[in-house]
């Protein structure tokens, strides 16, 4: 609860003193101090040391599974604030105004994953993406850039529309906000509930990108500064999946029968459609952000298994994703061309960026010894645990293996074509975070325990 | 001897060595010193599988065998064993490594310390698909074998290498996958959750479903082999790495699958394999015939090893799903004789390509006036690959035809075939390579097999004959091996 509040206030701050400070560079370590403040108290209330406390009523749930989430989050934020620096400077002038947007997302997110009533799920997903549309449209010159933000605000709000209208057919069925008190799968299902039901499973799958509702990702991914679209795809997706998972399996997981059929076609959809739609991409930047709806597909085994092993799984693989996915979106925001040709030798001229480069394309793509295995390993175990629909792990593992195609399509780009890859200047301390970002996946994918055993304090 | 006086275990020493080694490679100077440091490292491997021979007896057993808890939330133990054969499979990935780096010795790597670090890392991963008794471990080091593979491949070797090395990988990658999700079925069956193969062999599956889980085994340990019609990736791939890791893939990475069936695919899934065995040997035979035929009509002398090497790789398969002791012993007769034999033809074909900057038979001819040397120990290893008798195949050979006699009459009739067909195509390579009149290109062959070639083509041929007038010293290796494996036939 603490970092919900602090992360309000630190927006707020940094506001502030964007006012009263000139100096753009010095945005960014008011930035870290405030991730390094946020990360002591989320970490302090975890082992039950309480600074703050209001009275909300139970609408809110603080849970180990919540705490160690809200830990990933900020730790990601934290490394994606220093690899991104640069690039957040380079976005416009408003740079303090670019970091306090991003602490009030944390504030939503910090909220969409503790909710305890479709209240504070509505207002979680509120502020995340409120925010979003104005960080989506930062690079105010460039049309590109106006055309997601106007695209992402268009399809927020209907999605958001329809999540009010399954919120209040839920409550007109059940008469209550409070995920708990809806007592379903007790008496026959009321056609009521299950419009409720569909409707928030579109309304999040819009947020998620899960296809078909993933029609506003490339094009928003594709014209956001990348550093906001790193953001997009890494902490804001994660964060929407565990809101996602807590809904469906603290609400609706007793009719959990009822509804398995219809995500494991909206899994197999957005593999498919994520997995060879990527693999068609000639620039890096759409090719990524059609593997973040692949991505999405895998987490969705979390909502279609609903066991103890997705719910480990979808903590490690928030992590490893993220991981992968920020420093991927990193090192490609240093490159001057985006295409795959843009590239070309990049082995040669940067052999560290190539190099940390390469773990995370092969995090992403499941090899062992990285985190994205271990991740991809709990889903599937989850998947096949819950007995039926054997068909969709196998067709899972099979768009798994499309991926290594467009995911190695870099790396031979990289290392084994010929070209001299153009890239922006970098500091030591950035090739340090991609290093230690780098040495974190393989940490994690020789002992997931590290982050699991947290769940179990 | 108490487990806690024993510091390291073979098995791990023969992982961490060269996984360590390697990595210390990437850091050393291009040129020269990263190539004397992997001969030296893998000679160093070399000498501990020759130590361990001296540990076998059960008295032993702390020095072979070892077990530490890894993820016990998942039931997952990083268990390894060292048994017959593992340690012959591990004496061959051993011997392998130094033959192919002393035959290409003057070969220059481009970045050379990239070269010999990725290759001996890939060596690790193939100790460690030998020596794994955990699913997940094994799993982890299947990939860990075939990762460096890749790099390999792409960055070293004919102009098409990496469209071909991307068919072999994604070809494999997607059959690991499922070889995952076969492996996390079988694991969600097993009485006590965990990853084992002790408890492997426990699980109880639906026999609907065993059927299944079956497949998803086999595809992963098919295409590795590579079984017929799973091979397309295979001659492309030859043709297109360097010799060094064309020696390693058909030498020993070959073996991986192989190896799988008898340690993992068939204890497990005895009743599957029981119903599919028909299948499996019809597709071997046909693999064997279809090879043999294409190898026949090859005129690029890589492309007719790579189709030699599906022959018997297919022979192999067929005698282990035969399921007959004595086809059982020749398996494992063959598994390092095949790996021996095929790195010495890798060894002359390479020599042949470097020295005469083709590999077209029709090119080539009458090498034998100009190079006496290379011709004599060339044609050693072409006795061999047919499987004459005195060399080191026969025993291995005849073992696994007899074997496949107690299956079917006929099926062995057709597979029989196959030797004739491959004494066609091998002697006729020999003749039109070796004999015959020599012509302008080839004049020049004299003093082409240098020092290093030399000493790793006597290793070979040594080897040759020494295991073909006495075989036991193999089977006496793997006997303990092919009982366990023939008892949980019985068994059942």
């Amino acid at each position: 609860m603490s970092s919900i509040i602090l992360s309000a206030l630190w927006g707020v701050v940094m506001m502030f003193s964007g006012i009263f400070m000139k100096k753009k560079s010095l945005a960014k370590y008011i930035a870290l101090l405030g991730m390094l403040a946020l990360l002591t108290v989320n970490f302090l209330e975890y082992y039950n040391v309480w600074y703050i406390y209001a009275d909300i009523g139970q609408m809110l749930k603080f849970t180990s599974f919540s705490h160690i989430f809200n830990a990933i989050v900020l730790a990601c934020t934290f490394l994606f604030f220093i690899l991104n620096a640069a690039e957040l400077e380079a976005i416009g002038p408003d740079v303090y105004e670019y970091y306090a947007l991003i602490f009030f997302v944390l504030c939503g997110v910090g909220i969409a994953v503790s909710f305890n009533t479709l209240l504070m799920l509505f207002l979680g997903i509120e502020i995340i993406t409120i925010p979003l549309y104005i960080l989506a449209g930062s690079d105010k010159r460039n049309l590109k850039s106006n055309e997601a933000s106007l695209k992402y605000f268009l399809m927020g709000v209907f999605s958001t529309g329809i999540m009010l209208m399954g919120i209040a057919f839920l409550y007109g069925a059940t008469g209550t906000f409070y995920i708990e008190g809806m007592n379903l799968g007790i008496a026959a299902l009321q056609p009521m509930i299950v419009i409720g039901v569909v409707l928030l499973m579109i309304a999040m799958s819009f947020k998620v990108s899960a296809a078909p509702f993933h029609f506003w990702v490339p094009d928003v991914y594709d014209g956001a500064p990348t550093a906001v679209t790193s953001f997009m795809a890494t902490i804001v997706k994660v964060a929407s999946f565990v809101a996602f998972l807590h809904l469906f399996d603290n609400a609706f997981g007793k009719i959990h029968a009822q509804w398995q059929l219809l995500i494991a076609l909206l899994t197999a959809a957005t593999l498919f459609i994520g997995n060879i739609t990527a693999v068609f991409q000639q620039s890096v930047k759409r090719m990524l952000a059609y593997s973040s709806v692949a991505h999405a597909g895998f987490m969705m085994f979390a909502l279609f298994g609903l066991n103890t092993f997705v719910r480990e799984g979808l903590i490690l693989y928030a992590a490893a994703y993220s991981l992968a996915t920020i420093g991927s979106f990193a090192v490609l925001a240093k490159m001057k061309d985006f295409s795959l040709e843009g590239f070309n030798g990049l082995g040669k001229t940067q052999p560290l960026l190539a190099l940390t480069n390469t773990v995370f394309l092969l995090s992403l793509t499941g090899i062992p010894l990285t985190a994205g295995f271990f991740a991809k390993y709990y889903m599937l175990v989850g998947a096949v645990k819950s007995g039926n629909h054997l068909w969709l792990v196998i067709f899972a593992v099979l768009m798994a293996a499309v991926s290594a195609y467009y995911y190695f399509r870099v790396i031979q780009s990289m290392y084994f074509k010929e070209g001299d890859a153009q890239v922006k200047p970098v500091s030591t301390v950035f090739k340090a975070t991609l290093i230690i970002t780098a040495a974190l996946i393989i940490i994690l994918g020789m002992f997931p325990n590290l982050l699991l055993k947290g769940l179990y304090y | 001897m108490n487990p806690n006086d024993v510091l390291i275990t073979f098995p791990e020493l023969l992982i961490w060595f060269p996984l360590l080694s390697g990595l210390a490679a990437f850091f050393l100077a291009k040129g020269d010193s990263a190539k004397r440091w992997a001969v030296i490292s893998s000679l160093i491997t070399v000498a501990i599988v020759a130590a361990s021979f001296f540990f076998t007896d059960k008295n032993y057993f702390h020095f072979n065998n070892v077990s530490y808890v890894w993820m016990p939330s998942i039931g997952s133990s990083f268990a390894l064993m060292y048994d017959g054969m593992g340690r012959m499979l591990c004496l061959l990935t051993a011997l392998a490594f130094p033959l192919a780096f002393l035959a290409t010795y003057n070969t220059n790597y481009l970045k050379s310390n990239n070269f010999y670090g990725l290759m001996l890392l890939s060596q690790a991963g193939l100790m460690g698909v030998f020596c794994a008794m955990d699913a997940l471990v094994f799993y982890f080091f299947w990939e860990l074998a075939i990762i460096p593979i890749y790099f390999l491949a792409s960055q070293w070797g004919g102009e098409k290498r990496i469209q071909a090395t991307f068919k072999f990988f994604v070809y494999t990658f997607a059959a690991s996958l499922l070889l995952m999700v076969g492996i996390i079925y079988v694991y969600l069956h097993t009485p006590d959750s965990s990853f084992a193969l002790s408890s492997f062999l426990k699980a109880k599956l639906p026999p609907g479903q065993e059927k299944l889980v079956f497949w998803l085994f086999l595809a992963a340990f098919a295409v590795k082999m590579p079984l017929f019609p799973f091979h397309t990736w295979q001659p492309d791939t030859y043709e297109q790495s360097a010799a060094p890791v064309t020696m390693i893939l058909s030498g020993v990475m070959v073996k991986m699958g192989v190896f799988a069936l008898i340690r993992w695919l068939i204890p497990v899934f005895p009743y599957a394999t029981g119903l599919f065995t028909n299948v499996v040997i019809g597709l071997s035979v046909a693999g064997m015939v279809y090879a043999s035929c294409i190898a026949w009509v090859q005129d690029d002398l890589k492309r007719l090893v790579a189709y030699s090497s599906i022959v018997h790789v297919g022979l192999m398969c067929a005698a282990i799903f035969a399921r007959h002791q004595s086809g059982i012993e020749g398996v494992m007769l063959q598994m390092f004789n095949h790996g021996i034999n095929i790195i010495g033809l890798w060894i002359v074909v390479e020599l042949i390509e470097k020295h005469f900057g083709t590999r077209k038979i029709s090119e080539l001819g009458g090498i034998a006036s100009s190079s006496p040397v290379l011709t004599v120990f060339l044609v050693i290893i072409a006795l061999a690959n047919i499987a004459l008798p005195l060399t080191n195949a026969f025993v291995g050979e005849f073992l696994m035809f007899n074997g496949l006699f107690q299956y079917g009459i006929w099926t062995t009739a057709i597979a029989l075939t196959t030797i004739i067909l491959s004494a066609v195509y091998t002697l006729n390579m020999v003749q039109k390579v070796f004999y015959g009149s020599t012509n302008s290109l080839t004049a020049s062959g004299a003093g082409m097999v240098k020092g290093s070639a030399v000493a790793a083509l006597t290793v070979v041929v040594i080897i040759i004959l020494l295991l073909g007038v006495y075989p036991k010293l193999l089977s006496d290796l793997t006997k303990d091996t092919v009982n366990v494996f023939m008892n949980r036939l019985m068994g059942l």
